[in-house]
Protein backbone atom coordinates (compact mmCIF):
# COMPACT_ATOMS: atom_id res chain seq x y z
CA UNK A 1 0.00 0.00 0.00
CA UNK A 2 3.13 2.50 0.70
CA UNK A 3 4.34 1.43 -2.11
CA UNK A 4 1.48 2.56 -4.42
CA UNK A 5 1.42 5.89 -2.10
CA UNK A 6 4.79 6.19 -2.63
CA UNK A 7 4.41 5.61 -6.46
CA UNK A 8 1.30 7.87 -6.49
CA UNK A 9 3.21 10.83 -5.17
CA UNK A 10 6.58 10.59 -7.68
CA UNK A 11 4.42 10.72 -10.30
CA UNK A 12 2.11 13.57 -9.48
CA UNK A 13 5.48 15.35 -8.57
CA UNK A 14 6.99 14.04 -12.27
CA UNK A 15 3.40 15.27 -13.80
CA UNK A 16 3.17 18.33 -12.35
CA UNK A 17 6.85 19.55 -12.93
CA UNK A 18 7.05 18.50 -16.54
CA UNK A 19 3.92 20.53 -16.84
CA UNK A 20 1.52 17.99 -18.17
CA UNK A 21 -1.32 18.21 -16.26
CA UNK A 22 -1.93 21.49 -13.73
CA UNK A 23 -3.53 19.62 -11.24
CA UNK A 24 -3.67 15.59 -9.42
CA UNK A 25 -6.88 14.79 -8.04
CA UNK A 26 -5.96 12.51 -5.46
CA UNK A 27 -6.22 11.84 -1.60
CA UNK A 28 -4.67 13.04 1.45
CA UNK A 29 -4.45 11.77 5.05
CA UNK A 30 -7.43 13.35 7.20
CA UNK A 31 -7.19 15.02 9.69
CA UNK A 32 -9.59 12.19 12.19
CA UNK A 33 -9.08 8.71 11.59
CA UNK A 34 -10.29 6.72 8.30
CA UNK A 35 -10.99 9.88 7.04
CA UNK A 36 -8.31 10.27 3.47
CA UNK A 37 -10.24 13.07 1.90
CA UNK A 38 -9.81 14.51 -1.53
CA UNK A 39 -6.82 16.38 -2.30
CA UNK A 40 -5.72 18.69 -5.51
CA UNK A 41 -2.42 18.72 -5.71
CA UNK A 42 -0.85 22.15 -8.37
CA UNK A 43 2.65 21.74 -7.15
CA UNK A 44 4.70 19.16 -7.04
CA UNK A 45 5.67 19.65 -3.23
CA UNK A 46 1.82 19.66 -2.75
CA UNK A 47 1.75 15.89 -4.44
CA UNK A 48 3.88 15.22 -1.24
CA UNK A 49 0.57 15.31 0.69
CA UNK A 50 -0.86 12.66 -1.42
CA UNK A 51 -1.60 9.24 0.24
CA UNK A 52 -3.23 5.49 -0.99
CA UNK A 53 -5.41 3.82 1.72
CA UNK A 54 -8.21 1.71 2.27
CA UNK A 55 -10.00 4.80 4.39
CA UNK A 56 -10.52 6.46 0.32
CA UNK A 57 -14.05 6.33 0.18
CA UNK A 58 -15.18 9.42 -2.27
CA UNK A 59 -15.45 8.88 -5.86
CA UNK A 60 -12.59 11.45 -7.53
CA UNK A 61 -14.74 11.17 -10.51
CA UNK A 62 -16.73 13.49 -8.75
CA UNK A 63 -14.03 16.40 -9.08
CA UNK A 64 -13.65 16.11 -13.17
CA UNK A 65 -16.82 17.34 -13.77
CA UNK A 66 -18.40 21.44 -13.25
CA UNK A 67 -15.17 22.07 -13.97
CA UNK A 68 -15.16 25.65 -15.99
CA UNK A 69 -14.38 25.14 -19.69
CA UNK A 70 -10.66 26.80 -20.16
CA UNK A 71 -10.09 27.77 -16.72
CA UNK A 72 -8.25 24.65 -15.89
CA UNK A 73 -5.90 22.66 -18.09
CA UNK A 74 -5.51 18.88 -17.88
CA UNK A 75 -6.22 16.91 -14.95
CA UNK A 76 -4.85 13.55 -13.82
CA UNK A 77 -6.62 11.80 -11.32
CA UNK A 78 -6.14 8.67 -8.97
CA UNK A 79 -8.63 5.80 -10.20
CA UNK A 80 -9.06 2.78 -8.94
CA UNK A 81 -11.89 -0.02 -10.22
CA UNK A 82 -14.96 1.83 -9.57
CA UNK A 83 -13.81 5.14 -10.08
CA UNK A 84 -12.24 4.49 -13.60
CA UNK A 85 -15.93 2.95 -14.67
CA UNK A 86 -17.16 6.62 -13.44
CA UNK A 87 -14.82 8.21 -15.75
CA UNK A 88 -16.04 5.85 -18.92
CA UNK A 89 -19.58 6.55 -17.77
CA UNK A 90 -18.62 10.70 -17.71
CA UNK A 91 -16.67 9.94 -21.02
CA UNK A 92 -19.98 8.78 -22.53
CA UNK A 93 -22.11 11.14 -21.60
CA UNK A 94 -20.06 13.72 -22.94
CA UNK A 95 -18.92 15.65 -19.40
CA UNK A 96 -15.26 15.03 -20.08
CA UNK A 97 -13.08 14.55 -23.07
CA UNK A 98 -10.90 11.42 -22.69
CA UNK A 99 -7.79 13.38 -23.81
CA UNK A 100 -7.75 15.79 -20.89
CA UNK A 101 -7.71 13.23 -18.11
CA UNK A 102 -4.93 11.38 -17.40
CA UNK A 103 -5.53 8.49 -14.97
CA UNK A 104 -3.28 7.07 -12.74
CA UNK A 105 -4.67 3.82 -12.18
CA UNK A 106 -4.51 1.54 -8.84
CA UNK A 107 -5.43 -1.87 -7.96
CA UNK A 108 -8.32 -1.44 -5.20
CA UNK A 109 -7.78 -2.97 -1.93
CA UNK A 110 -11.31 -2.43 -0.56
CA UNK A 111 -12.12 0.37 1.26
CA UNK A 112 -13.28 0.42 5.31
CA UNK A 113 -16.36 1.03 6.31
CA UNK A 114 -15.57 3.28 9.39
CA UNK A 115 -19.08 2.38 11.21
CA UNK A 116 -17.82 -0.99 11.61
CA UNK A 117 -14.99 -0.19 12.98
CA UNK A 118 -16.82 1.90 15.53
CA UNK A 119 -18.77 -0.24 15.87
CA UNK A 120 -16.07 -2.66 17.59
CA UNK A 121 -15.82 0.32 20.07
CA UNK A 122 -18.67 1.71 21.63
CA UNK A 123 -18.39 4.65 22.96
CA UNK A 124 -14.68 4.76 22.97
CA UNK A 125 -12.78 7.52 20.94
CA UNK A 126 -10.70 5.59 18.12
CA UNK A 127 -7.60 8.16 17.72
CA UNK A 128 -5.79 6.23 14.86
CA UNK A 129 -5.89 4.08 13.03
CA UNK A 130 -2.78 2.38 10.75
CA UNK A 131 -2.79 -0.42 8.02
CA UNK A 132 -0.75 -3.49 9.05
CA UNK A 133 -0.47 -6.00 6.25
CA UNK A 134 -4.09 -7.21 6.10
CA UNK A 135 -5.01 -5.84 9.71
CA UNK A 136 -5.95 -2.71 10.73
CA UNK A 137 -4.19 -1.24 14.09
CA UNK A 138 -7.04 0.32 15.99
CA UNK A 139 -5.94 2.63 18.82
CA UNK A 140 -7.83 4.69 21.53
CA UNK A 141 -6.67 6.00 24.91
CA UNK A 142 -6.81 3.04 26.80
CA UNK A 143 -6.97 0.21 24.13
CA UNK A 144 -4.82 -0.94 21.12
CA UNK A 145 -6.69 -4.10 19.12
CA UNK A 146 -5.88 -5.70 15.34
CA UNK A 147 -8.76 -6.14 13.28
CA UNK A 148 -8.72 -7.96 9.74
CA UNK A 149 -9.75 -5.42 7.07
CA UNK A 150 -12.13 -8.55 5.34
CA UNK A 151 -14.44 -8.11 8.66
CA UNK A 152 -14.80 -4.45 8.65
CA UNK A 153 -14.70 -3.37 4.70
CA UNK A 154 -18.10 -1.32 3.17
CA UNK A 155 -20.54 -3.28 1.43
CA UNK A 156 -20.14 -2.41 -2.04
CA UNK A 157 -16.14 -3.02 -1.88
CA UNK A 158 -17.49 -7.02 -0.59
CA UNK A 159 -18.73 -7.38 -3.49
CA UNK A 160 -17.15 -5.53 -6.23
CA UNK A 161 -16.56 -7.32 -9.42
CA UNK A 162 -13.44 -4.39 -10.78
CA UNK A 163 -11.23 -3.27 -8.64
CA UNK A 164 -8.87 -2.85 -11.07
CA UNK A 165 -9.07 -0.12 -13.22
CA UNK A 166 -10.82 -0.31 -16.79
CA UNK A 167 -9.12 2.47 -18.12
CA UNK A 168 -5.74 3.83 -17.62
CA UNK A 169 -2.66 6.10 -18.85
CA UNK A 170 -0.32 4.88 -15.81
CA UNK A 171 -0.91 2.51 -13.01
CA UNK A 172 0.74 2.69 -9.77
CA UNK A 173 0.93 -0.77 -8.68
CA UNK A 174 0.51 -4.18 -9.84
CA UNK A 175 -2.67 -5.57 -11.21
CA UNK A 176 -4.61 -7.49 -8.49
CA UNK A 177 -7.99 -10.07 -8.58
CA UNK A 178 -10.75 -8.32 -9.53
CA UNK A 179 -13.40 -9.58 -7.57
CA UNK A 180 -13.31 -10.47 -4.10
CA UNK A 181 -15.72 -13.35 -4.42
CA UNK A 182 -18.64 -11.88 -3.20
CA UNK A 183 -22.06 -12.14 -4.98
CA UNK A 184 -23.63 -8.80 -6.28
CA UNK A 185 -26.56 -10.25 -7.55
CA UNK A 186 -27.29 -12.18 -4.50
CA UNK A 187 -27.49 -8.84 -1.97
CA UNK A 188 -28.12 -6.26 -4.26
CA UNK A 189 -31.81 -6.21 -3.46
CA UNK A 190 -32.66 -7.11 0.21
CA UNK A 191 -36.48 -6.32 -0.35
CA UNK A 192 -37.06 -8.77 -2.61
CA UNK A 193 -36.93 -11.14 -0.37
CA UNK A 194 -39.70 -9.63 1.52
CA UNK A 195 -43.65 -9.98 0.86
CA UNK A 196 -45.15 -6.91 -1.04
CA UNK A 197 -46.68 -5.84 2.06
CA UNK A 198 -43.94 -5.63 4.73
CA UNK A 199 -41.46 -3.69 1.57
CA UNK A 200 -43.23 -0.34 2.01
CA UNK A 201 -42.26 -0.50 6.07
CA UNK A 202 -38.93 -1.64 5.77
CA UNK A 203 -37.78 0.82 3.22
CA UNK A 204 -39.25 3.83 5.61
CA UNK A 205 -37.55 2.52 8.38
CA UNK A 206 -34.40 2.44 6.45
CA UNK A 207 -34.94 6.18 5.37
CA UNK A 208 -36.26 7.44 8.07
CA UNK A 209 -33.37 9.14 9.83
CA UNK A 210 -33.24 10.50 6.64
CA UNK A 211 -32.26 14.46 7.00
CA UNK A 212 -32.96 15.47 3.24
CA UNK A 213 -28.57 16.80 3.23
CA UNK A 214 -27.93 15.43 -0.28
CA UNK A 215 -24.58 14.44 0.83
CA UNK A 216 -25.13 11.20 -1.13
CA UNK A 217 -26.55 13.09 -4.17
CA UNK A 218 -23.09 15.60 -4.00
CA UNK A 219 -20.97 12.53 -3.00
CA UNK A 220 -22.04 11.23 -6.59
CA UNK A 221 -19.94 11.41 -10.05
CA UNK A 222 -23.88 11.01 -11.94
CA UNK A 223 -25.87 13.47 -10.39
CA UNK A 224 -24.25 16.57 -11.84
CA UNK A 225 -27.32 18.38 -12.76
CA UNK A 226 -27.16 22.40 -12.45
CA UNK A 227 -30.42 22.10 -10.47
CA UNK A 228 -31.61 19.08 -9.26
CA UNK A 229 -35.14 18.12 -9.04
CA UNK A 230 -35.15 18.61 -5.17
CA UNK A 231 -33.88 21.92 -5.49
CA UNK A 232 -36.16 22.97 -8.10
CA UNK A 233 -38.77 25.49 -7.07
CA UNK A 234 -40.81 25.49 -10.23
CA UNK A 235 -42.22 23.50 -10.28
CA UNK A 236 -41.74 22.10 -7.16
CA UNK A 237 -41.05 18.10 -8.38
CA UNK A 238 -40.46 16.81 -4.60
CA UNK A 239 -41.59 18.70 -1.47
CA UNK A 240 -38.88 19.86 0.71
CA UNK A 241 -40.34 18.48 4.28
CA UNK A 242 -39.68 15.87 6.41
CA UNK A 243 -42.63 14.37 5.54
CA UNK A 244 -42.96 10.54 4.38
CA UNK A 245 -44.13 11.23 1.48
CA UNK A 246 -41.44 13.45 0.17
CA UNK A 247 -38.33 11.67 1.73
CA UNK A 248 -40.12 8.58 -0.15
CA UNK A 249 -39.79 10.48 -3.00
CA UNK A 250 -36.52 11.73 -2.99
CA UNK A 251 -34.83 8.53 -2.41
CA UNK A 252 -37.04 6.63 -5.42
CA UNK A 253 -36.19 9.49 -7.32
CA UNK A 254 -32.44 10.01 -7.03
CA UNK A 255 -31.59 6.40 -7.80
CA UNK A 256 -34.13 6.34 -10.71
CA UNK A 257 -31.70 8.85 -11.27
CA UNK A 258 -28.79 6.75 -11.12
CA UNK A 259 -30.39 3.92 -13.70
CA UNK A 260 -27.87 2.23 -15.73
CA UNK A 261 -24.99 4.57 -14.94
CA UNK A 262 -24.64 3.14 -11.21
CA UNK A 263 -20.89 1.88 -10.90
CA UNK A 264 -21.54 0.84 -7.15
CA UNK A 265 -18.98 2.84 -6.00
CA UNK A 266 -20.42 3.18 -2.47
CA UNK A 267 -19.51 6.90 -2.28
CA UNK A 268 -23.01 7.80 -1.61
CA UNK A 269 -23.50 5.56 1.42
CA UNK A 270 -20.24 6.56 2.90
CA UNK A 271 -21.38 10.30 2.83
CA UNK A 272 -24.67 9.57 4.37
CA UNK A 273 -24.27 11.28 7.69
CA UNK A 274 -27.70 9.44 9.11
CA UNK A 275 -25.95 5.57 8.02
CA UNK A 276 -28.43 5.00 5.85
CA UNK A 277 -27.84 2.54 2.94
CA UNK A 278 -28.71 4.57 0.28
CA UNK A 279 -27.18 1.98 -2.41
CA UNK A 280 -30.46 -0.74 -1.56
CA UNK A 281 -32.45 1.32 -4.10
CA UNK A 282 -29.63 1.87 -6.72
CA UNK A 283 -28.39 -1.67 -6.77
CA UNK A 284 -31.20 -3.50 -6.91
CA UNK A 285 -31.99 -0.91 -10.42
CA UNK A 286 -28.14 -2.59 -11.70
CA UNK A 287 -29.26 -5.69 -10.90
CA UNK A 288 -32.32 -4.90 -13.01
CA UNK A 289 -30.04 -3.31 -15.59
CA UNK A 290 -28.28 -6.50 -15.64
CA UNK A 291 -30.69 -8.89 -16.24
CA UNK A 292 -32.82 -7.49 -18.82
CA UNK A 293 -29.90 -5.41 -20.75
CA UNK A 294 -27.29 -7.39 -20.01
CA UNK A 295 -25.38 -4.52 -19.14
CA UNK A 296 -22.71 -3.14 -16.05
CA UNK A 297 -21.93 0.88 -16.22
CA UNK A 298 -18.84 1.89 -17.07
CA UNK A 299 -16.73 -1.49 -18.16
CA UNK A 300 -16.41 -0.29 -21.61
CA UNK A 301 -15.86 2.44 -23.29
CA UNK A 302 -17.37 1.29 -26.85
CA UNK A 303 -20.68 -0.14 -24.84
CA UNK A 304 -24.27 1.58 -25.34
CA UNK A 305 -25.95 2.94 -22.69
CA UNK A 306 -29.24 0.83 -22.72
CA UNK A 307 -31.36 3.58 -21.96
CA UNK A 308 -29.65 5.80 -23.99
CA UNK A 309 -31.14 4.21 -27.23
CA UNK A 310 -34.14 2.41 -28.58
CA UNK A 311 -33.84 -0.60 -29.73
CA UNK A 312 -37.31 -2.89 -31.14
CA UNK A 313 -36.53 -5.85 -28.81
CA UNK A 314 -36.28 -3.64 -25.96
CA UNK A 315 -38.12 -5.69 -22.77
CA UNK A 316 -41.51 -3.78 -22.33
CA UNK A 317 -43.37 -6.41 -20.69
CA UNK A 318 -44.65 -3.76 -18.30
CA UNK A 319 -46.34 -1.49 -20.73
CA UNK A 320 -50.10 -2.98 -21.89
CA UNK B 1 -39.60 2.29 -12.58
CA UNK B 2 -42.45 0.18 -11.79
CA UNK B 3 -40.02 -2.63 -10.48
CA UNK B 4 -38.78 -0.20 -8.52
CA UNK B 5 -41.85 1.20 -7.04
CA UNK B 6 -42.86 -2.46 -6.56
CA UNK B 7 -39.67 -3.64 -4.39
CA UNK B 8 -40.41 -0.46 -2.04
CA UNK B 9 -43.75 -1.78 -1.82
CA UNK B 10 -46.10 0.19 -4.09
CA UNK B 11 -48.61 -2.60 -5.02
CA UNK B 12 -48.24 -3.82 -8.07
CA UNK B 13 -51.77 -3.11 -9.74
CA UNK B 14 -51.55 0.66 -8.86
CA UNK B 15 -49.17 1.42 -11.55
CA UNK B 16 -49.65 1.04 -15.06
CA UNK B 17 -48.41 1.87 -18.63
CA UNK B 18 -49.82 1.72 -21.70
CA UNK B 19 -49.18 3.27 -25.39
CA UNK B 20 -52.15 4.28 -26.98
CA UNK B 21 -51.54 6.34 -30.44
CA UNK B 22 -55.01 8.70 -30.95
CA UNK B 23 -56.51 6.33 -33.22
CA UNK B 24 -56.91 3.58 -30.83
CA UNK B 25 -60.09 4.93 -29.45
CA UNK B 26 -61.29 0.98 -28.26
CA UNK B 27 -57.68 0.07 -26.63
CA UNK B 28 -57.84 4.02 -25.06
CA UNK B 29 -61.55 2.61 -23.28
CA UNK B 30 -60.60 -0.97 -22.64
CA UNK B 31 -57.20 0.53 -20.67
CA UNK B 32 -58.84 3.12 -18.68
CA UNK B 33 -62.29 0.57 -17.55
CA UNK B 34 -58.75 -1.69 -16.67
CA UNK B 35 -57.02 0.46 -14.98
CA UNK B 36 -59.32 1.84 -13.12
CA UNK B 37 -61.13 -1.49 -11.71
CA UNK B 38 -57.22 -2.38 -10.41
CA UNK B 39 -56.80 0.16 -8.71
CA UNK B 40 -60.64 0.13 -7.10
CA UNK B 41 -59.82 -3.56 -6.27
CA UNK B 42 -57.08 -2.06 -4.02
CA UNK B 43 -58.34 0.49 -2.76
CA UNK B 44 -57.26 3.99 -1.52
CA UNK B 45 -53.93 4.25 -1.59
CA UNK B 46 -51.66 4.17 1.61
CA UNK B 47 -48.09 4.76 0.70
CA UNK B 48 -46.88 8.34 -0.79
CA UNK B 49 -49.61 10.78 0.79
CA UNK B 50 -49.02 13.64 2.31
CA UNK B 51 -51.25 15.93 4.56
CA UNK B 52 -50.63 18.98 3.91
CA UNK B 53 -52.12 19.80 7.76
CA UNK B 54 -50.10 17.29 9.42
CA UNK B 55 -46.74 19.18 7.64
CA UNK B 56 -48.11 22.99 7.40
S1 LIG C 1 -30.86 13.23 -8.19
FE1 LIG C 1 -31.38 13.41 -10.32
S2 LIG C 1 -31.81 15.57 -10.61
FE2 LIG C 1 -30.66 15.39 -8.74
S3 LIG C 1 -28.55 15.70 -9.36
FE3 LIG C 1 -28.94 13.48 -9.33
S4 LIG C 1 -29.48 13.03 -11.44
FE4 LIG C 1 -29.69 15.23 -11.17
S1 LIG D 1 -25.27 6.14 -6.72
FE1 LIG D 1 -23.75 5.80 -5.10
S2 LIG D 1 -22.75 3.87 -5.65
FE2 LIG D 1 -23.81 4.62 -7.48
S3 LIG D 1 -22.26 5.79 -8.61
FE3 LIG D 1 -23.40 7.24 -7.29
S4 LIG D 1 -22.17 7.39 -5.42
FE4 LIG D 1 -21.49 5.53 -6.52
S1 LIG E 1 -26.87 11.66 2.79
FE1 LIG E 1 -28.24 10.44 4.06
S2 LIG E 1 -29.35 11.92 5.35
FE2 LIG E 1 -28.39 13.07 3.67
S3 LIG E 1 -30.00 13.16 2.08
FE3 LIG E 1 -28.74 11.37 1.61
S4 LIG E 1 -29.80 9.66 2.65
FE4 LIG E 1 -30.60 11.56 3.54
Amino acid sequence: MEAVAQKIRETAAKLLSEGKVDCVIGYAQGTVPMRDYPYFAYTPEEAQNLTWSPFCCNNLANFLIRRPKGEIGKVAIVAQGCVSRSIVGLIKENQIAREDVYILGVPSPGMVDRRKVQDRFPLKTITEVTVDGEDLVVKGKDFEERIPQKEVRRDNCYTCVQRNPVIVDEMMGEEGPSDWGGNIDAVAAPWEKLEPGERWEAFIDEVDSCIRCYACRDACPLCYCHVCFVDEAMPQWCGKTQDEADVATFHILRAFHCAGRCTDCGACESACPQGIKVRRFTSKIEKDIRELYDYSPGMDLEATPPLSVYRPNDPQEFIK
Amino acid sequence: MKSLLEYVGIEPGRLHFSWISSAEATKFQETVVEVTESVKALGPAKHMIKDIRKVA
